[in-house]
């Protein structure tokens, strides 16, 4: 599941709502799309625990008999917690998420201390030079917090990460590992919270 | 190697490849059953990759035939692109299975799908990777019994000494066989020769290693003698007497792949006799679902899987006997869904409009695919796609008044006594079909030509004829680049150099084996994909082995050569072959058997089986005897 992308993800959903037997709504036109929306796009390989997703329905249903109908209907891999109606002239769930908070697990063999300094060190700088794809960008403005804890799944030591997460200003969890000095592949990393100015739930409409 | 050392490995590999979805499995509807609690563990192979092999239909048949069986388990396996295979050696990492991440090599049973000839170098990849020995001859009771099947397998040979038994025809009563005789044979703990003597007795089955191969002096083969009491001669192909319940609980991936759909096969077989199709040849007699079969699958799929798209397959879509019922019936039934309904392969006629318009409803209207094949009606008489040039343009017209812009044309060069005028014809047809086009809605019409080259494969009635060198392929696409060109065209070709190796593939004897086996190792593989095929390769393979390519693919074959599937039974006699082929030199043309038999050989040769069945279960029409015997005189070499 965790390799599957946004686009893909979509899909998944649409499926999932078709199979649930719910009437999604769609757009009009000659190439209908669903109308569904979900958060800012999870970097492909990671998992998370606090997606959103806006959608619309044809007819209205309780939010409690869709999410029932939808966790019946899930795929493995994703499971359902909380259905709300929501206004239907909210902000995108995009433009509404601010800042994202990621916990990368590190692999065992290292400790706090020997990830101490080059955290302290990307902290401490004014700006950092990257490129990613061809493109130059500076990283520093992108992490907003960046704090090691010890003891976390395993016993492992793991990166507390909050990263802007707006339009042109995304920051992505496997460029600050990379920065650290650590390989994203061995580190597992899971988004843990969609931080949204005036704070709202998740939500169904 | 563990479970959980494959997935170790993994967890180190995947993020470094791309699209990692393809390796991981855990999809919706997989099937994971408890490794030690079942007896017999089959791996079925798509060899390609997980985007081409999930919409694989006779795979996913198998795999819910044999894991409804209580003491069998079936998962997944898929050639890994490229990038994916070097980490693979890299890490030692062997092939392994997508639902319970076992080892191929552990299995019991590997079943591999060859619905294509070029798929063959991936084969004996895939072999490699999962750490069986490639030949058959190597292998030992501790390997997986090695099986194939699909339209490829109906010539076995060029792959013969790489599969232990090949299952001729249709899978779906064969697997439940070879799956109870590999359970009996684990049972008793005899020698692996026992198992494949006991695989070749059982009907559909053909495991080469009981058959020799004589040659002549000229190296052409003079006849396949059975080394073995259990080894039939011919072997005849397998078939169900009526289509099984549609499979309806498909594996719904977490990434796109190349058909994303429920694919539901309405109909198996072709009456049409198109002399150039070998599906049309091989998959004879005609069989037919209800309407109220095929609305139930749709619905049970939809519920199971959520897909997007329908599919209603089969090899001629406008010739199933309810198709204006149960079109209707799909539109009405499951309008308001958003969900797609594709209905391929349809014949040039106006209802063909109907049918579409009734399916696509208002939903956008890109292209309107046919296939004339050629473009002359002398060239159409000769492949016996009877089809008037005037009846063309009307269905053309009328297309592009219901809203579609782009029409793409099917064609093929190369077929037989092709002249380059033929070929040019192609140019003045699609320039002829666009001005239609412009006098219904203007600039905005399209023809999308793809023009394909002709191979003559075995068991249809060209299978003596040669192939077009590459410089007459040349010739004949230079012409066509040349006069196919200007606003609102586009013009699609193959490379000649694909269509050579496909061309010795089909068409090779057991010899072919070795040829396969050096192009591997010189590092062909992917044939299928433009930017990996290896031409040079295939040469030097050639080379190696002292074989001369053209001597398979541009020597035209008397009619008395033995060929080198002439033992393999495909119902069709190869006497109604050699009168077609005639028929067609004389541009006489059949009308659609289901009209009128022309004892092409099948009633009578699974009579009775079809007494076991009565009632209209085969469209062919009823055959009264005797029929009136004419005489014809078959010339050796024809002129």
């Amino acid at each position: 599941m965790r390799y599957t992308g946004h686009l893909d993800l979509q899909r998944t959903w649409e499926r999932t709502f078709r199979r649930a037997g719910l009437p999604l709504a769609y757009t009009q036109g000659y190439n209908p799309r669903p109308r569904l929306q979900l958060s800012p796009a999870l970097p492909l390989g990671c998992t998370s625990e606090c997606e959103l997703i806006d959608i619309w329905l044809e007819t209205p249903l309780a939010p409690n008999e869709i999410l029932t109908r939808l966790k019946d209907s899930a795929p493995p891999g994703i499971s359902l917690s909380d259905a709300q109606p929501v206004p239907a002239n909210d902000p995108a769930l995009q433009n509404q998420v601010t800042s994202v908070e990621y916990r990368a697990s590190l692999p065992d063999r290292l400790t706090e201390a020997d990830l101490h300094a080059s955290v302290e060190q990307l902290l401490q700088a004014d700006s950092i030079q990257r490129s990613r794809r061809g493109k130059s960008y500076d990283l520093r403005p992108l992490v907003e917090s960046l704090v090691l804890m010890s003891g976390g799944s395993a016993g492992r030591e793991s990166l507390e990460m909050t990263l802007a997460s707006r339009e042109g200003a995304t920051g992505r969890p496997e460029e600050v590992l990379l920065e650290l000095g650590l390989d994203p592949a061995e580190c597992l990393i899971q988004r843990t919270r969609l931080l949204r100015p005036p704070p709202q739930e998740s939500q169904a409409n | 190697m563990l479970v959980e050392e494959v997935e170790r490995k993994l967890e180190r590999i995947l993020p470094r490849v791309a699209k990692p979805g393809r390796y991981t499995g855990g999809e919706l509807n997989q099937i994971l059953k408890d490794w030690d609690r079942v007896d017999i563990h089959v791996a079925l192979a798509f060899p390609d990759i997980y985007d081409l092999g999930m919409s694989n239909l006779g795979l996913t048949i198998l795999y819910d035939i044999l894991n409804q069986r209580e003491n069998t388990l079936a998962e997944r396996v898929y050639l890994p692109w490229i990038d994916m295979e070097a980490a693979m050696r890299e890490h030692e990492l062997p092939l392994y299975s997508l639902e319970s991440k076992h080892l191929v090599r552990n299995f019991d049973l590997l079943g591999i799908s060859l619905p294509y000839e070029t798929l063959y170098t991936n084969t004996l990849n895939l072999l490699d990777l999962a750490g069986i020995p490639l030949l058959s001859s190597d292998r030992t009771e501790n390997d997986p019994l090695v099986i194939a099947g699909g339209h490829a397998a109906h010539n076995p040979e060029p792959m013969a000494d790489f599969i232990d038994a090949f299952v001729i025809g249709e899978g779906e009563e064969a697997i439940v066989e070879i799956v109870e005789a590999l359970q009996a044979w684990k049972n008793k703990g005899t020698s692996r020769s026992s198992l494949l003597r006991e695989l070749a007795d059982l009907w559909g089955v053909y495991v080469p290693s009981l058959y020799r191969v004589h040659y002549t002096d000229v190296g052409t083969v003079s006849h396949t003698e059975s080394i073995d009491a259990a080894a039939h001669l011919p072997v005849i192909k397998r078939i169900v007497p009526r289509l099984g319940q549609p499979v309806t609980r498909f594996i719904v991936p977490y990434i796109d792949i190349t058909h994303n759909r429920i694919p539901i096969e309405i109909m198996r077989g072709c009456t049409r006799g198109c002399r150039f199709c070998q599906a049309g040849m091989i998959t004879r007699p005609v069989r037919e679902r209800s309407v109220d079969q095929v609305l139930d699958a749709i619905e049970e799929g939809i519920r199971q899987t959520g897909f997007e798209e329908v599919g209603l397959l089969s090899l001629s879509s406008s010739d199933y006997d309810e198709i204006v019922p149960l079109v209707n019936a799909v539109s009405s039934r499951f309008a308001g869904q958003n969900i797609k309904v594709s209905l391929p392969s349809l014949r040039i006629e106006s209802v063909s409009v109907d049918l579409m318009d009734a399916l696509q409803g208002q939903s956008s209207r890109s292209g309107f695919t046919l296939a004339p094949e050629a473009a002359t009606e002398r060239m159409r008489e000769i492949i016996n796609k009877p089809v008037s040039t005037e009846q063309l343009l009307n269905t053309a017209r009328e297309i592009y008044s219901r809203g579609w812009k782009t029409i793409k044309l099917y064609f093929m060069i190369g077929h037989p006594s092709e002249t380059l005028e033929d070929v040019e014809a192609i140019a003045h047809l699609c320039k002829a079909v666009l001005a239609e086009g412009r006098s219904v809605i203007g600039k905005r019409a399209r023809v999308h030509a793809g023009v394909s080259t002709f191979v003559p494969k075995p068991h249809t009635p060209f299978q003596w004829v040669p192939c077009d060198t590459f410089e007459q392929i040349k010739a004949k696409q230079d012409l066509l680049r040349r006069e196919l060109r200007g606003q609102g065209l586009k013009l699609n070709w193959n490379d000649p150099r694909e269509t050579m190796l496909e061309a010795w593939l089909s068409r090779g004897d057991r010899r072919m084996g070795e040829v396969i086996y050096r192009a591997w190792q010189a590092g062909a593989r992917f044939d299928a994909w433009q930017e990996h095929f290896a031409y040079e390769a295939w040469m030097q393979a050639f080379d190696d082995v002292g074989l001369d390519p053209t001597f398979y693919t541009h020597r035209e074959r008397p009619i008395d050569e033995t060929l080198p599937w002439d033992h393999i039974d495909v119902g069709v006699k190869k006497k109604f072959l050699t009168e077609d082929y005639l028929w067609s030199l004389q541009g006489r043309t059949r009308v659609d058997c289901r009209e009128r038999c022309f004892a092409c050989g099948i009633l009578p040769k699974f009579a009775a089986l079809r007494r076991e069945h009565p009632g209209e279960i085969w469209e062919c029409p009823e055959v009264r005897s005797p029929a009136c015997k004419q005489t014809e005189t078959i010339p050796l070499v024809p002129a």
